[in-house]
């Protein structure tokens, strides 16, 4: 194949999400193949992104502002806070459009198994802003994983301390799907979680 | 190579973006580990949790390859307890310790048979702790560290034993506990009576089964308890006290 450029640019292709070594040579090829009109913009792109983005001193989400532009955003609901996993499940959320308050990213959950612990987790910021004021709900939009509920029981644990009511995201039945081809404990959560209509 | 047995999902690591190193535990084959594909992906993220009863296939080309697992649920114990702080800490730290403790490919019926009844009885409440600690009891006898609970180390006696030593894991009475009973651990009726114990009770059967897992089953391997067990004993010590 070409030479140790090539080589260099598919190996760390390769190591994006979704990639693999023979994706990867596809996409590098395409790049290849018109420069001028992909690989330098995507170059480009990929040097002004790395410089520019930076986590929100606040919420944790990835931007090119501190305090992101979730954070700065004065026409948000102040009074929630949705805490997710990850970045992705805050965009996630963005794309979606069904939350219009605040987040905070833990960055990760509480692993028992695999010993990711409390420190390993940020905090911190959550709860200087509860112990600013003017917060009324945290939503806890953590995954239905062993992990995510317990990292959910431990931060009710710590957040029952503040005057704010801590809620949950709904588990169970996900829209489109049928009752027959849905896992064992998913059928196990909806009915769990069952509410008056 | 390949065989097919009921088993229990222990812990998961993750591997690349949608796979999982498994650790399993079957009555036939003990704690075994393989290579889960998807494990993490959207449609089977929800069978491998710890704690699930699962009917298990594992395939390897020899034995002692790591070889890939596939496996479908029989029972859904890790979601029934997710919205209980105290059942899914018990489901954590059983599978903790049984993943930690126990020694990988070396059959272990009798542990395999208690952790199976315990995780497919634990939405019952909290009374499972009794369970629980009789479970790790086994397991410490299993590993050739059982506790003797039937009579005094120092004078034989049957009756009103409180006491354990936490040197020999023997049963110590109160009045060969004499002045020493500060540094002895304390024995909770509930293991010798058959009853059904209570939050102190299941504390002190805690820290006693956890005293002698932390330093025979882990300590031997210079490492220390599994974070969930101690999150365990940490929270039924609050409940207790009415902490929490």
């Amino acid at each position: 194949m070409g030479g140790p450029e090539i080589e260099r640019l598919v190996a760390l292709l390769a190591k994006l999400p979704g990639f693999g070594p023979r994706s990867a040579r596809r996409a590098a090829l395409k790049l290849l193949q018109q420069p001028e009109l992909r690989m330098l913009p995507l170059a480009v792109a990929l040097a002004e992104a790395a410089r520019a983005t930076k986590a929100c001193g606040e919420c944790g989400n990835l931007d090119s502002r501190d305090p992101c532009s979730i954070c700065a955003d004065l026409h948000r609901d102040r009074h929630l806070v949705c805490v997710v996993e990850q970045v992705g499940d805050l965009w996630a959320l963005e794309r979606a459009h069904v939350h219009r308050g605040l987040y905070h990213v833990l960055g990760g959950t509480l692993s028992a198994l695999a010993g990711q612990r409390p420190e390993d987790l940020s905090l911190h910021p959550l709860l200087a802003r509860l112990e600013a004021g003017g917060v009324t709900e945290v939503i806890l939009a953590l995954g239905a994983t062993v992990d995510g509920a317990t990292t959910a029981h431990w931060l009710t644990d710590r957040l029952k301390s503040f005057d704010v009511a801590i809620t949950r995201v709904g588990q169970g039945v996900p829209m489109g799907g049928a009752l027959d081809v849905l896992d064992d404990g998913t059928l196990a959560a909806a009915l769990r979680t069952r509410r008056a209509v | 190579m390949e065989w097919e047995a009921p088993g229990i999902i222990l812990d998961l690591r993750p591997l690349g973006e949608g796979d999982s190193v498994a650790t399993v535990m079957t009555e036939a084959h003990g704690t075994h580990r393989g290579l889960a594909r998807g494990a993490q992906s959207r449609s089977r993220a929800a069978l491998w949790q710890p704690g699930n009863l699962v009917q298990l296939r594992w395939v390897g080309r020899l034995e002692e390859q790591l070889g890939s697992l596939t496996a479908e649920m029989v029972h859904p114990a890790a979601s029934l307890v997710m919205e209980d702080r105290l059942l899914l800490g018990m489901l954590t730290a059983a599978c903790a310790v049984a993943a930690g403790a126990l020694i990988e490919r070396e059959p272990q019926p009798v542990v395999f048979g208690g952790l199976l009844r315990l995780l497919a009885r634990l939405p019952a409440g909290p009374q499972m702790l009794n369970e629980h600690i009789r479970w790790e009891l086994s397991l410490l006898a299993a590993l050739g560290f059982g506790l003797d609970l039937s009579h005094c180390a120092v004078t034989g006696e049957t009756v009103d034993l409180p006491y354990v030593s936490p040197r020999t894991g023997r049963a110590v009475s109160t009045a060969a506990a004499g002045v020493w009973r500060d540094r002895l651990l304390p024995l909770p009726a509930f293991l010798r009576d058959n009853s059904e114990g209570d939050l102190p009770a299941w504390r002190d059967g805690l820290r006693l089964t956890g005293t002698f897992i932390e330093r025979d089953a882990f300590g031997s391997h210079h490492r220390p308890l599994p974070q969930a067990r101690q999150a365990l004993y940490d929270m039924v010590q609050a409940l207790a006290e009415g902490r929490s």
